[in-house]
């Protein structure tokens, strides 16, 4: 890899001989990356454009008839909270799986063991959706049951359970598999890069494995583990085809996660709303979008700001 | 950053002391004890009713519980720690194996039903009960899917080829970070983008195939760069230093030079960016839609897309449920098959075009 890091400046823009055909190619070159940052400004521009005759109009035109802040509000908290759950789920799982990957699977077949999680991303989310009906939701029904039953006085387990489930539970559940890839796959490579005379030193002085990664590995990824939980929430937010199929509910905000009445989130309400919308009721779900955008922007950019700050260390790939 | 990493090695502060024996287990006692920990959950879940569930939750608790305990008693409280943390680790991964496992064998055991010459050859045209396919599903997918690899992969390689060889001072770097921020960008929202743009265009009642591509776009083109530039950053200074010594314009080497050496890695990065959003839906539900017959003008008029076509019939199915379900399951697993395929396809690029450089 140290060729990544040979600077790319070519020696010949002292003297400068700019042919026709350079300034051409550069010319693309240099176009076509502004233009990636004219499209992400589009993205937010006509975004912007299409919802604000929603953000504008009077409270009782946007549909449910109580403005568009109370129209967003549910989908929000329930964007956030499959969010959360996947989130707290997935994250460590992913550094079990990152660490056995890269520490404790027989050498032979880590590689192999690392591809099999990444297969994990590469299955379509429409998918997981189906999955997730039909195989999970069933599964989990009795877990519903036993929750309701013993754990109500968690505000989280409030109940009644709900029959089918289709809940805000099983919607987590099925979010922190698929983001289980993405954060797992960047844990795995800051894991493989702490520094192997760390890890020598360790196991040098009589430390166990455990040991050893405790010292040596863990403190070394936790900035990667970390941005890379911030892109698997990023992904979570978004999400929209596996929520859209497996939520049943379109209810009042709230933190119950194992009735039927749970708030969508934001990307499901909008797939399944979009297709029948007219008029003031596509700006609205557009302006409901814009709202996702502008979180998952914040959570991403705030990822890549973390990643950014180890310079030897993309998380792209 | 790293700082905290070079606090030296605190063994002897360990809580419980140094080792108290040098007694270890024999080699293979605890799988031997893990297997019987199992043994026993699956004898526990069969007092409470057997189920596989419960066998695999009880087995491993005491399989764990096993192996712990004797190895703190025989071998002391720190080897017993390292040995609980192999347990767990290795359980993570078992976990994560369920629902890969699970949803492969649920899509092949429903989707084989339908995986049929009809379901290739006949479209939804007039079908509303058993019968019927998806030709013009894979189809609009394919089209679709190539119109968006036509729009990005220009866009992307020029940008790379702008990052590592032009870019420089605060627009490279702004790239380069937005870049990675429209990797974030949830589907559904570019999806929005594009019915907003066209819709701002052409009018309220537009709906084109183009419309779904340039969605894919949005979501594609950064897969691309970053593939990309991470390939054109391997390409050795010193090829492009020879080219330059020998009086060969820039525009040349990077087009006779530096894309022939990173074809095969160029080539890998686009195969796995066209399956990132081969198997995309939301952006296309809300964009182009669906109709029953085959539309291959992906400028004019609604497509049907093998995504979009699985959704829509396992969450509408008509009179005859089950003809629906079964052609969903099957649209779901055309479409693994899809992804796997593309998957495979970019690990064999890689291999077979790899250049020979001494590296």
């Amino acid at each position: 890899m140290t060729a990544t890091k040979a600077p790319t400046e070519p020696p010949s823009q002292q003297r400068v001989v700019r042919r026709p055909g350079d300034r051409v190619f550069a010319g693309t070159a240099k176009g076509s990356g502004i233009f990636i940052l004219l499209v992400l400004a589009g993205v937010a521009a006509f975004l912007i454009s299409e919802a604000l005759p929603a953000i504008t109009a009077s409270a009782e035109d946007v549909p449910g008839g109580e403005g568009l802040g109370h129209y967003v509000w549910p989908l929000i908290v329930g964007t956030l909270l499959g969010a959360v759950i996947a989130l707290l789920v997935a994250t460590p799982l992913a550094v079990g799986i990152a660490l056995y990957v890269t520490y404790y699977a027989p050498r032979r077949i880590a590689a192999a063991m690392g591809y099999v999680i990444d297969l994990l991303a590469a299955i379509p989310s429409v998918v997981y959706g189906f999955w997730g009906l039909a195989v999970l939701a069933p599964q989990l029904v009795p877990f519903h049951q036993w929750a309701a039953d013993n754990l109500s006085w968690i505000p989280l387990f409030a109940g009644p359970a709900s029959a089918s489930g289709r809940t805000m539970l099983t919607v987590g559940l099925v979010l922190a598999v698929m983001i289980l890839p993405i954060i797992s796959a960047i844990a795995r490579e800051v894991f493989s890069q702490a520094p192997a005379l760390h890890r020598e030193a360790a196991l040098a002085l009589g430390a166990t494995r455990w040991e050893m990664i405790k010292m040596a590995v863990l403190p070394y990824g936790k900035s990667g583990v970390i941005a890379g939980a911030m892109l698997g929430l990023g992904r979570a937010l978004g999400e929209t085809m596996a929520v859209a199929i497996i939520l049943s509910g379109g209810g009042a905000a709230t933190l119950n996660l194992i009735t039927s009445s749970n708030p969508s989130t934001i990307a499901s309400n909008i797939a399944l709303k979009f297709p029948e919308a007219t008029g003031l009721g596509v700006n609205t779900l557009i302006a409901s979008g814009l709202v996702l955008f502008l979180i998952t922007l914040a959570v991403n950019m705030l990822a890549r700001y973390i990643v950014n700050r180890r310079a030897d260390f993309s998380g792209a790939n | 950053m790293s700082t905290d990493t070079r606090s030296e090695p605190r063994l002897a502060a360990s809580p419980e002391g140094p080792v108290r024996s040098h007694r270890r287990l024999p080699r293979f006692a605890p799988l031997g004890l893990y297997l019987a920990g199992i043994a026993l959950g699956a004898g526990l879940s069969a007092l409470t009713g057997f189920s596989v569930t419960s066998t695999v939750v009880y087995g491993v608790i005491l399989g764990t519980a096993a192996v712990y305990l004797t190895s703190r008693t025989v071998e002391g409280s720190r080897k017993g720690t390292d040995r609980l943390v192999t347990c767990l680790v290795t359980t993570a991964f078992g976990i994560a194996m369920i629902p890969l496992v699970s949803l492969v064998y649920t899509v092949l055991d429903k989707g084989l039903a339908r995986l049929d010459g009809d379901f290739f050859s006949n479209s939804m045209y007039r079908v509303v009960g058993e019968g019927g396919g998806a030709y013009h599903a894979i189809l609009g997918t394919l089209i679709i899917t190539l119109v968006a690899t036509v729009i990005s992969v220009p866009i992307g390689l020029f940008t790379a080829i702008y990052l590592v060889e032009y870019g420089t001072g605060r627009l490279k770097r702004a790239i380069t970070f937005f870049v990675d921020v429209m990797t974030g960008i949830p589907s559904i929202v570019a999806g929005l983008f594009a019915f907003a743009l066209f819709t701002l265009l052409f009018g309220n009642d537009f709906r084109a195939g183009i419309m779904g591509a340039v969605a894919l776009s949005v979501l594609m083109i950064p897969v691309v760069v970053r593939s990309s530039e991470e390939v054109l950053k391997l390409v050795p200074n010193e090829l492009r230093e020879a080219s330059y010594a020998l009086g060969v314009p820039k525009w040349r080497t990077v087009v006779k030079v530096v894309l022939p050496t990173a074809i095969a890695g160029l080539g890998t990065g686009v195969t796995l960016s066209v399956a990132r959003v081969v198997g995309e839906t939301a952006p296309l539900l809300i964009t182009v839609g669906l109709i029953t017959g085959t539309n291959l003008n992906p400028f004019d008029g609604r497509m049907a897309t093998l995504p979009v076509f699985a959704f829509y019939q396992l969450t509408q199915p008509g009179t005859a449920t089950q003809a629906f379900l079964d052609r969903a399951w099957t649209a779901a697993l055309v479409l693994i098959i899809f992804v796997m395929a593309l998957n495979i396809l970019a690990r064999l690029i890689s291999r077979f075009f790899a250049p020979k450089t001494g590296r």
